[in-house]
């Protein structure tokens, strides 16, 4: 396998950490907290979100070991209840949502479009903090009691029934949310007006592309989840009867305001991580990606279509039958810019020389478990087998499959692919292959049984279930054993990586894109002078001009 | 306002190009600058859109299901004072567009006598709203546990229809989104108007009128906006409600 | 830097200003004089249609938006257009819930 690999290139041999770059640029903790240096901000994010992770990770493992056995003897329900909510609530408003835009965006955009920085920097630097804030509101409601209303808030449970820290769970979604607004806003703006002479659209990496799109649907869909929770805060202290049928209110008004948030939101989750695969796929089939103008449309087009569907969360609650039918063939009509996605991946690798290092392998199982989740999606906008499946297993095993077979794959996919950009350092590929492998059976085992769960019938949300179903939980919880070994192993070997690592060099992979034609890890300033972009994105004969002519100058 | 200034650290091209003192080092030119910091601030306005658009949405649909309460409740409002109000903030939105001209054409006194007269109207429309919410409090319609039907049900005007007490609970909805709507409206005014005071010490040191306008500019686009949500809570809350269905 | 739009900043002349204000006020006094009538449905109809009219005038003149960059007024139409996604959808599952029992 090493000898196909591409990594041992000449620039390789004999690279050296640049004696200047953004993590030695200053030190200290002023240095780091009062950062206006996108890539800093995006070591901060990475850091936070990780701890979420690990916050919400341990909740999960606790839920799975309480569905080792049948009997509810773990743990007790009001406890399990805790469990879920705080579970989906941090694993969705403080990781999936942040993680690949914070993080990876505002370390990869403006060096990708070729500029030095975002486009308001202090702008970029308060929307962690007010993240951070957020983060606290979340981790108080979390120890002085938790929460248990699920992560989806339902009325008239949260704001009547429930005695728990809903008000001070809400706040820190809606201050998070301002922070997720904030950096869609920087996003827009940068992409729009930052780019590098000559760096046209259809010059940018996919990767903006989709990028751009999440930062519309922040900036279009995170307000309404704002003023959801405010009024979830205020039926609860005032109790004045907006989401209260008692009083004349609508709980149904809920769910359309939260989910015409909370739907976009879950492509906010996915794609980034589309981009990602663009780049991968690209970089190691040695190819152009298939079908460019395609690709990137698709990209827009999700996240249009993003606001036509939201009501397939609601088909049992009592909608209209016909705004029902109406939100499923739109629900349906999502598939296609997905499926172009799909496809043109595919397309690239076919006839590329493609090479299987560990990103390239994390972008195999995206693109395998993206289409599972995606296609039990499909089977879920349908409204008869909706109306079955609807709170079980079913459900929860589909949007696994999207949000941690696809974007936590996506992001692990992204951290290696960039980590000798971030840090100047490779991280052992053996050990991230057996990684990527690890995550891969241990996802696999951990929710497929799941989905024959669902269909069997396994209500989600409960800690007890019925006898029959023990081999398939038995499985599931064996696999999430696995699932962590696939995340620790990273986290360990990322850590040695810090120091022990082979320099990296600036253009490891040999990929083309901005960020590839800089020392790594990059300059404080990104670029020494701004460039001028010549070349087409994914332009692999360049690069290999550029490469040849490079060599010949080193001697 | 710029010259052509190039995309170089000024250090490399030493006094080959003149250089902006307002240019922050990662934009290329002035009109790069001032571009993208408009389109930031419209974009902001854009969720602003959407923000206020949860609250309409639900105003729509309680004034169809609740019309005679949303009638109940639109009457106790005062259209005088409603439309006094419209017309104070309509005028400080002139104010400020005058100020974004002081500051283009680098007006130092203009600029801080149309900051001036925009703060004391901002101040004098949250007093008036202070007001209405005050005569609304000690009437007992504020949303919550103090909320009173009694009005509605056994109503002192003889002229007046009372109401079932049933129909008369969902007024609370109305004043609920009363407040709801014209709070998070004054909240907003109150930003505006602290933003404003700020603005208007600088702009007395001579800020904003030395080339460089697109604070004054931002900030006009704020309040503007601001105005556009009254101009649509106007007629929303005050007018539209007023005569019951026959 | 991309696609440089370097026109000179048009300045609007308070005049113009002026105009747009008085007739703003024009408005007001119509909407506000409109409500005292009872027009049964055209109420809601007349007084949103001068809001409209008035919000177009603030954001054509007093925001600049005339005189502004395409980019912009695409902004502007984007998030309308969100808008009305928000409230006609939801509005029409409101409206269609009646339409039959099933
Ligand atoms: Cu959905």
């Amino acid at each position: 396998m090493s000898s196909t690999s591409i990594i041992n290139l000449p620039n390789q041999q004999t690279a050296r950490m640049p004696k200047n770059h953004y993590l030695n640029s200053g030190y200290g903790l002023k240095s780091w907290a009062l950062t206006l240096d996108h890539k800093r901000i995006a070591i901060l994010y990475l850091l936070t979100t990780l701890f979420f992770f690990c916050i919400g990770g341990l909740m999960a493992a606790l839920m799975r070991l309480e569905l080792l056995t049948p009997a509810g003897d773990l743990v007790a329900s009001d406890t399990y209840n805790k469990l879920f909510s705080i579970h989906g609530i941090i694993m969705v408003f403080f990781f999936l949502v942040p993680i690949a835009p914070a993080v990876l965006g505002n370390f990869l955009i403006p060096i990708m479009i070729g500029a030095k920085d975002v486009a308001f920097p202090k702008l970029n630097l308060l929307s962690y903090y007010i993240f951070l804030i957020g983060g606290f509101f979340e981790l108080y409601s979390i120890i002085w009691g938790g929460v248990d209303t699920g992560w989806t808030f339902t009325t008239p449970l949260s704001t009547h029934y429930v005695n728990t820290n809903v008000i001070s769970a809400a706040m820190g979604i809606f201050i998070a949310g301002f922070s997720s607004i904030l950096t869609g806003l920087n996003f827009v703006v940068t992409i729009h007006r930052l780019r590098a002479p000559g760096m046209t659209w259809f010059r940018l990496p996919l990767f903006i592309w989709s990028y751009y799109a999440t930062a519309i649907i922040f900036i279009l869909a995170t307000p309404v989840i704002a003023i959801t929770m405010v009024l979830i805060a205020m039926e609860r202290v005032f109790g004045i009867g907006v989401f209260d049928p008692a009083l004349g209110g609508d709980p149904i008004l809920f769910q359309h305001l939260f989910w015409f948030y909370s739907h976009p939101a879950v492509y906010v989750m996915i794609l980034p991580g589309m981009g990602v695969m663009s780049e991968v796929v690209g970089c190691f089939s040695r190819k152009r990606v298939f079908g460019y103008t395609a690709v990137a449309f698709s990209s827009v087009a999700i996240a249009v279509f993003s606001f036509f569907v939201w009501a397939h969360h609601m088909f049992i609650m009592g909608i209209s039958n016909y705004s029902a039918l109406v939100f499923s063939l739109f629900s349906m009509l999502v598939a296609i810019p997905s499926a172009i996605k799909v496809f043109n991946w595919s397309a690239t690798m076919y006839k590329g020389s493609i090479t299987f290092e560990t990103p390239m392998l994390y972008a195999f199982s995206f693109i395998g478990l993206f289409t599972i989740g995606g296609l039990t999606g499909v089977m879920l906008a349908s409204l008869g087998m909706d109306i079955h499946m609807t709170e079980t297993y079913f459900v929860v095993a589909h949007f696994h499959y999207v949000m941690v077979g696809g974007m936590v794959s996506a992001v692990m996919c992204g951290l290696h692919f960039w980590w000798p950009k971030i840090t100047g350092r490779m991280y052992p590929e053996q050990l991230g292959k057996l990684a990527a492998s690890t995550l891969f059976i241990g996802f696999n085992l951990t929710f497929f049984p799941q989905f024959i769960l669902g269909y069997l019938g396994m209500p989600r949300r409960y800690h007890a279930y019925p006898a029959e179903f023990q081999v398939l939980n038995v499985m599931s919880t064996a696999g999430a054993s696995i699932l962590a070994i696939g995340y620790l192993l990273p986290a360990m070997y990322f850590l040695w990586s810090l120091k022990y690592g082979a320099i990296a060099g600036s253009n490891p992979w040999q990929a083309t894109g901005l960020e590839w034609q800089i020392q790594s890890p990059p300059l404080k300033d990104n670029f020494e002078e701004i460039p001028v972009v010549d070349f087409e994105a994914y332009d692999y004969e360049w690069l290999a001009n550029k490469t040849r002519h490079e060599v010949t100058n080193v001697g | 306002m710029d010259s052509q200034v190039i995309a170089n650290d000024p250090e490399e091209t030493q006094s080959a190009h003149e250089h902006s003192p307002h240019l922050v080092h990662h934009y290329a030119t002035m009109d790069q600058q001032v571009e993208s910091a408009s389109f930031g601030m419209w974009i902001f306005l854009l969720t602003e859109i959407m923000f206020f658009g949860g609250m309409f949405m639900a105003y729509l649909l309680y004034r169809n299901w609740y019309y005679d309460a949303f009638v109940a409740g639109s009457n106790l409002l005062s259209i005088q004072f409603g439309t006094a109000m419209t017309t104070i903030l309509i005028v400080s939105s002139f104010t400020v567009a005058m100020g974004v001209f002081c500051s283009e054409t680098r007006n130092r006194k203009g600029l801080v006598a149309a900051l001036s007269l925009t703060l004391v109207l901002g101040i004098s429309f949250l007093c008036m709203k202070g007001t209405e919410w005050h005569g609304i409090y000690v009437e007992h319609h504020v949303p919550g546990p103090n909320f009173s039907i009694e009005t509605f049900v056994h109503p002192t005007d003889a002229r007046d229809v009372p109401m079932s007490p049933d129909a008369a609970q969902h007024t609370q909805i109305f004043f609920f989104l009363y407040f709801a709507l014209t709070g998070i409206h004054a909240l907003h005014m109150v930003i505006g108007c602290s933003v404003l005071i700020f603005l208007l010490i600088r702009a007395r040191q001579g800020a904003y009128t030395d080339g460089n306008p697109t604070m004054i500019h931002n900030f006009g686009l704020y309040w503007h906006f601001v105005d556009i949500v009254w101009i649509f809570l106007f007629p929303l809350l005050y007018l539209i409600s007023r005569h019951p269905l026959k | 830097m991309s696609t440089p739009t370097l026109h000179k900043h048009h300045i609007i002349q308070p005049r113009l200003y002026l105009t747009i204000l008085i007739v703003l006020l024009v408005l007001t006094a119509t909407t506000t004089g409109v409500a005292f009538l009872d027009l049964g449905v055209l109420n809601p109809i007349v007084a949103l249609a001068i809001a409209c009219i008035k919000a177009t005038l603030v954001i054509l003149f007093f925001m600049h938006l005339r005189y502004s960059s395409k980019l912009l007024k695409l902004t502007l139409c984007a998030g309308l257009f969100t808008f009305t996604v928000l409230i006609l959808l939801t509005l029409t599952d409101y409206m269609s819930r009646a339409w039959g029992l099933w």
